[in-house]
Parts: C-alpha cells; structure tokens; sequence
C-alpha cells in the first residue's frame, strides 16, 4: 500500500509537469523549471506534511477529528502571515513570511495546549481550537480593515484562499527547510503515538516521555503548517481526509499511518492542484478554483462523515 | 519487590494517601481492597511511579494497567498486546504470543479490540501487560465487565504468574476472587491501611471498611472452577 501511494506521487508530479496555463503537453523549459515544477514540488511538500501533521496531531490528541486547520493552528499561522504581509516585511525580507507563519503556527499550538490544560481531553481540546480558530480570523479580519490599501487588501485576500498559482523557486527553497525538518521530527514520533492509543498515564507506565513527546509533535506541526501557509495560504482538510481514508488499507495504529499519511497527502494535493489547473482549460472559468476551497469542498464533507461515526 | 512509603498524596487539597507503608515481594498475589475512594487506585499509582515527584518505575520490571484501560484506535488484539513490548524497543513476537496465548485470545488475535466485548477487550488489554514480561504487575480492577468464570479464570492466571516468580498487586471490589485466590489482603479505608494479612485474616477489617457483617454463611454459592 505504501510503495502503492510512493508511485501514485510520482506519477502525479509527472502530470502535474504536463498541466498548465499554456495547456496540456510539454512545456518549454523556462516555463518548466519556473513554474510547474516548483508548484507541483509545493503540492508535494505541502500536501505531505499536511497529511502527517493530521496522522500526528489525531494520534496525539486520540481524535479522528484533529486536522491542523481545523484546530484552528492553521489560523493562527495565517494571522502571523497576514500580519507580515499587513507590515510589508514579505517585500524587505522573503524569509519574513514563513517565519511569521511560524511564529503563529507554534503560538497557535501554544495556545492550544494552555487552554485545554495540562491532560487535554479531545473534545476540550477542539473547543479551544474552535476558539482559536474564531480569535485567528477575527484578527486576520482586523487586520484587513485596517489594510493600509486597496492592494494590500486584495493582496492578502487572495493569499487566503490558499493556491500555489504563480509560485517560483524561491517559494520552494523558502518552504522546503522547515516542511522537511517538521517531517523528519514527526515520523520518529510513531512509537510515541502507538502508547499514547492507551491513554497519557499509561504511555508514561511505558516508558515513553508524554510531555516531550506531545512538544515535539506540536514543534512538527508547527514547523510544516506555519511554512505551508505562508507559501499556500489557507489549505485545510488534508489533515483530516488523508488519515481517514487511509486507515481501512494500512490499520488504525498511529505510527503505521505517519509515512502513509506523508505519501497521501502529497497525491491527494498534488491531485487537487491539478484539478485546479485542469479547470479553466476545460470549464468556462476566467481562473483557477482557490486549492483551499476544493480541498475545503472535500473534506467537509468527511468531517460530518467521521463526526456522525464518532457520535455514540 | 516493589515499596510505597512516603509521604502523603494529596490531591485537589484532599489527603488522598496519608503515610502509607505497603511493600510486595516476588511470588506474592496482594489483594487491595477497600471502599470507593480509600485510596486504591492512588497507592497503585504512587507504585507504578506515576504521581507527579513519585520516583519513576523501571517500565521494563514495572506494569501497570488502569481502571477501565481503553484504546483510543481500533487495534487488532494482536496489536494492543505488541504495544506492551514498548519499553524493550522490540518487537519480539514470542512474549507477545505467549500473552495471547494466556489470555486466550488467540482465535481472537485480528479482531479490532473496538469490536470485541468488554470481558474480551478487559483480556486484551492483560495481555499487553502480560507481553512485556514484567517482574511487578499492577493491575487495577482487572476482573471488571468480566463473567464469573472470566474472573476466576484472570485470577488464576495471576496466581500462576505470581508462583512463577512474579509480584502481582490486584485491586479488587470482589471480596469473594481476593479470599480465593490473593496470597495477601490489604484493606485500604480513607487513605489508610487497616490490615494486612492472609485474606481470611483481614476479612473482618475488610468487611468493617465497608460496614458490611461477615460470618459463615451455609447457602449456596458459586466456587472457584476445579482444576
């Protein structure tokens, strides 16, 4: 199933090199190098570690429900974002964006942690990300009022819709580092998360260190959810769809989903994307869809889905 | 051997323990008993060395299975037990199998443990303790949502564990599995020890901690399965 989901990646990076703005086939090399691969690299990082945030934060907090979007630390890498592009410090300094996401991102998961205390229960745990996630928009709307002009107004709009149209090689090299460094933490976490299943007191019974454990799933999330907001903008559910669907093929322990949900997400974003691109080439639209609104579109509905099987 | 004498736990401001001195040796099967909230499950935990500046436990000598134990994911049997063999960093599959195979769960051994019955899902999660091999087992109301024959049948596991070398500590509300089967009870009434002795020693202190009358009684009742 794994070595399944390696090759569907592939040969989803190999398509998504064929699908652009220019049209199906081939392109001319600038437009290659330039362009599609850098974005389907970004579908790629992004979507992958979206997939193993979901796969860690749901072994962490014991809920199918947890996606990083949806408790709301997505939102708050968003918010530092904003702030940046709000300040201007994206144009002075590339690096701004992904470290104010960040910043949020681990703010965020901070926050998180504080307001459901100590030994966080899940449902406390995704009411205080629903607060979060409330107090991260209002910001960000905040934010917006205040917008110094027009066009830093339509600027950030269009940042938060999520896409990774038009993205260049530096979004790759900014977003890259942190993605893979937050990856590479979180799949050594597998051995945690399987005793974590039982419950915190008993993973501590175990031997394994809880507390580090769960800081340095939120030291993962945050690095990949603050990187990938600040180069995609808001791209949620891909944390909460990939795991899910995963689970029947590979089981339901935690670490035998992280690399699984790594490959997942990168197919099912890179899959998005080109849906994303396919559109205005074969559908009378004057643009591309937002990404984060097809993956919003998809994962909603999984939501009610697992919510409704959760329900006793 | 396992030893808790310290000072008192208290919790939320309550004297949950108040200076308790409790040891177990090797080959020992120590019943704790006593009313909701004596304390029990508390002096449990101060053995496993899981109160906040309680000394840790060696996990790889020490288990411990709480009270109502569940699994947050649908892990198959086989699964659930393998999670015991965490605190060697293996996978060894004997132990693991021989814990399936003492729990009798072998045929059971791909099932997801979300879908078993509670009595079958309580022998799952014995095994997981039973998997790691641990010198000291404790275990806290281990015979809950279990048939009468299910009870004795983990009792007697136990005592065979205990006989084998190992220092077993059962919490149990059953005063009937502590006299049949424990080598030793310890009557727990608000965070304090009121006897500790052979099981028909310490019964009257048992029945007093819960305001109950003992004596003969000469009706019929259920007995242990002859072996």
């Amino acid at each position: 199933m794994r070595a399944a989901l390696a090759v569907l990646v592939l040969a989803l990076l190999g398509l998504a090199l064929l699908v652009g703005a220019t049209g199906f086939g081939v392109p001319e090399a600038a437009i290659l190098w330039e362009l599609r691969l850098p974005r389907a690299l970004l579908a790629a990082l992004i979507g992958g570690g979206l997939g193993l945030s979901g796969a860690v934060l749901q072994g962490a907090v014991r809920n199918p429900l947890a996606d990083p979007a949806l408790l709301g630390i997505g939102g708050a890498a968003g918010l530092g974002v904003v702030l940046a592009f709000y300040w201007g410090l994206g144009l002075a300094f590339a690096p701004a964006l992904p470290l104010a996401g960040l910043v949020g991102a681990a703010l965020g998961c901070c926050v998180l942690f504080a307001f459901a205390g100590r030994a966080p229960s899940a449902p406390s745990l995704i009411l205080a990300g629903v607060g979060l996630s409330a107090l991260a928009s209002a910001m960000q709307v905040l934010a917006l009022a205040f917008a110094p002009n027009p066009y830093a107004l339509a600027e950030v709009t269009f940042w938060l819709m999520g896409g990774l149209a038009d993205r260049a090689p530096l979004h790759v090299a900014l977003a890259a580092p942190p993605i893979l460094l937050g990856g590479a933490i979180m799949l050594r976490l597998g051995r945690g998360l399987d005793a974590l299943a039982l419950g915190e007191e008993t993973a501590a019974s175990l031997g394994v260190p809880v507390g580090r454990t769960l800081a340095l799933a939120a030291a993962g999330v945050a690095l990949v959810v603050g990187a990938a907001t600040a180069v995609g903008g808001g791209i949620g559910f891909v944390g909460l769809v990939v795991p899910h669907l995963l689970r029947p093929f590979l089981g339901e322990r935690p670490s035998a989903l992280l690399a699984g949900s790594a490959r997942g997400g990168a197919a099912l974003l890179l899959a998005a994307d080109l849906v994303a691109r396919a559109a205005p080439l074969l559908l009378p639209l004057s643009q591309e869809p937002p990404l984060g609104v097809l993956t919003a579109l998809l994962g909603a509905p999984f939501l009610v889905r697992i919510a409704r099987r959760m329900a006793p | 051997m396992i030893a808790w004498h310290d000072s008192p736990v208290v919790i939320g401001g309550r004297t949950i323990l108040h200076r308790v001195a409790f040891r177990a040796k090797a080959g020992e099967l120590v019943a704790l008993v006593g009313p909701n909230g004596a304390g029990k499950s508390t002096l449990l935990r101060a053995l496993a060395g899981l109160l906040p500046g309680a000394p840790k436990q060696d996990s790889r000598r020490v288990a411990w299975l709480p009270q109502g134990a569940r699994c947050a994911w649908g892990l198959t049997v086989a699964e659930v037990a393998a999670l015991g063999r965490i605190p060697h960093g293996d996978a060894d599959p004997a132990p693991v199998e021989r814990a399936l195979a003492a729990c009798g769960l072998l045929e059971l051994r791909d099932s997801r443990i979300d879908r078993l019955s509670g009595g079958q899902a309580r022998r799952a999660m014995l095994a997981r303790v039973l998997a790691g091999e641990p010198a000291v087992l404790l275990l806290d109301e281990p015979t809950a949502d279990l048939d009468p024959a299910a009870a004795h049948e983990v009792m007697a596991l136990l005592r065979v564990r205990a006989r084998a070398g190992a220092c077993v500590v059962v919490v149990l509300h059953d005063l009937g599995l502590a006299l049949q089967h424990a080598t030793r009870m310890v009557v727990l009434a608000d965070g304090r020890i009121t006897a500790d002795a052979t099981p028909g020693d310490a019964l009257p202190a048992a029945a007093a901690a819960f305001g109950l009358p003992y004596g003969l009684d000469k009706r019929p009742r259920l007995l242990p399965p002859v072996r």
